[in-house]
């Protein structure tokens, strides 16, 4: 059976864990279904594909109302990282892989993984900042590239 | 429903999978495997083994699973069944289709 959806572009901007989470299930599922699938990690998204900051992640805890805390509780001290712990382990419980383990996957799986040029020189990272599973660096202009096939798909997160 | 397989008729769903394990046997398998433009070799049957033993063990399969399955790698687990793994090694090992998102 053939499927219309031929490649799943993704592109990653922002650093919290549920969208994270939500790039790489996408990425993921993708390839599960012969689908082709790559992430741009772009802005914020750069936290994701950093060594010393992937396992650090938080859930947004102000302005999240899907949270159900008000706004002003959700800033006090401790309360976004216990909120995080609250959700890793859900996650856990779902056999959800960790960031570092999740982005090992997603390599094998054969889902291609790009820093954006722009951000990375913003935020001053050099390659051995990111990860060793990245493909490469590039403008968002070689990515549109990417999307070099009938049945494509580009999707910001 | 019912589809013919090696000359039998075997129970399948919608999608062919498998509804009767007991159904199934080395030949069945080679049959769907090669619908699916998959040859096997012993490491496919390998794969095939694991996934039913974890089925039968009613264990959920994920690809996180077979990264720390022991039998094989992800890398050669999309080499071997090309255009979506997991589904095609389960319809070809004649148990159900996982229902993980991951």
């Amino acid at each position: 059976m053939g499927t219309k959806v031929k490649k799943m572009l993704f592109i990653l901007s922002k650093a919290t864990i549920e969208n994270a989470y939500a790039a790489f299930v996408m990425a993921n599922g993708a390839r599960m279904e012969g689908i082709e699938s790559e992430i741009f990690f772009t802005f914020f998204g750069l936290e994701v594909i950093q060594k010393k900051k992937l396992e650090h992640l938080h859930v947004a805890t102000v302005g999240n109302p899907g949270m159900h805390i008000p706004t002003m509780l959700g800033g006090l001290p401790g309360v976004e990282a216990f909120a995080t712990k609250m959700m890793k382990k859900e996650m856990e419980k779902l056999d959800m892989p960790p960031i570092g383990e999740f982005l090992e996957i997603l390599s094998d799986s054969g889902c291609k993984l790009w820093g954006c040029k722009l951000a990375v020189d913003m935020f001053h990272l050099k390659e051995e900042d990111l990860i060793d599973e990245l493909d490469g660096i590039l403008t968002i202009g070689d990515f549109y590239s990417r999307a070099d096939q009938e049945g494509t798909q580009l999707l910001f997160i | 429903m019912k589809k013919i397989i090696a000359n039998r008729e075997i129970d399948v769903n919608e999608e062919g999978y498998l509804l009767e394990f007991s159904q199934w046997d080395r030949e069945i398998s080679e049959c769907i495997a090669g619908e699916c433009d998959v040859v096997m070799t012993e490491k496919h049957w390998e794969v095939v083994e694991y996934l039913q033993e974890k089925h039968h063990k009613e264990e959920p399969l994920s690809i996180r699973g077979i990264k720390k399955s022991g039998v094989i790698n992800i890398k050669e687990f999309y080499a071997l069944f090309p255009g979506g793994p997991l589904k095609k090694s389960t319809l070809i090992a004649g148990i159900p289709k996982p229902k993980s998102c991951i």
